[in-house]
């Protein structure tokens, strides 16, 4: 992998991890280097992080029924 | 404890349950198990909330149903070719996205509306079914990767990867189901 071009495909790959472990400093410089010219994967980790707060919130029950 | 101040946690036992397993026979059994046990004297020593205590004595009970499941079912040589194959759909030979994930604009407003748990449940519904039990492991109860390669069998970078395809395909249908009519 080369950090410093990242693919949108790695970048998809280490946002996800990120939600299991915490990544290396050249995985994070990297991420942030790419996340900064693409709003897909800018898009993506939010969407992630809406994705792991929408399971919580069906499980607890909070939504509408 | 009695049976009646224990039946109030059924409906959120269950919903836990049958996000997991997907089944409503067996989140059925599991949270009456549960709920037998806690009477039957497992100690709750009113250190964590009641809730908490009753879903860590269902996770253990639904571990169980899961390793059974595996021993009944063990994965299909196939499943990992095809999911390889929904996922590779998703990105051009380059890398890129061949479609941009989207902006969802204020995506938490979606949980005003009754109608998005339906799409949520169905989007993790039609996920394959390794994927489906990897990512629910991960997301409804919480267990560490530590745990779910112990029980899946599994190594941790097979796990990552597992959950990489999972969350792309849930992602994907969203954006195809809801966000995408939204006009957002």
């Amino acid at each position: 992998m080369n950090w410093f071009e990242l693919t949108c495909r790695e970048a998809s790959v280490l946002l996800s991890q990120a939600q299991e472990r915490r990544l290396g400093w050249s995985e994070r410089l990297g991420l942030r280097l790419h996340l900064l010219a693409c709003d897909g994967c800018t898009h993506f980790r939010e969407q992630l992080r809406f994705i792991r707060a929408a399971v919580r919130r069906i499980r607890d029950n909070e939504l509408p029924e | 404890m009695t049976a009646d101040s224990l039946e109030q946690y059924r409906p959120y036992l269950l919903r836990y349950a049958l996000l997991q397993l997907r089944d409503q026979q067996l989140a059925g059994d599991v949270v009456q198990e549960t709920l037998l046990a806690a009477l039957d004297g497992a100690v709750f020593s009113g250190k964590s909330s009641r809730k908490t205590w009753l879903t860590g004595i269902l996770k253990h009970k639904i571990i169980d149903v899961l390793r059974r499941q595996a021993r009944e079912r063990p994965l299909a040589d196939g499943d990992d070719a095809s999911e390889a194959e929904a996922v590779d759909a998703l990105f051009a030979d380059d890398g890129h996205w061949r479609q941009f994930p989207a902006d969802w604009g204020d995506p938490e407003k979606s949980f005003e509306d009754k109608k998005f748990r339906e799409v949520f449940e169905m989007c993790a519904r039609v996920m394959p079914q390794r994927l489906a039990r990897a990512f629910t492991m991960r997301e409804v109860m919480e267990l560490s990767t530590d745990e779910i390669c112990k029980e899946l069998m599994v190594t941790p970078t097979n796990l990552w990867v597992m959950l990489h395809r999972a969350r792309l395909l849930l992602r994907e249908c969203l954006e195809i189901k809801w966000f995408g009519n939204k006009g957002a």
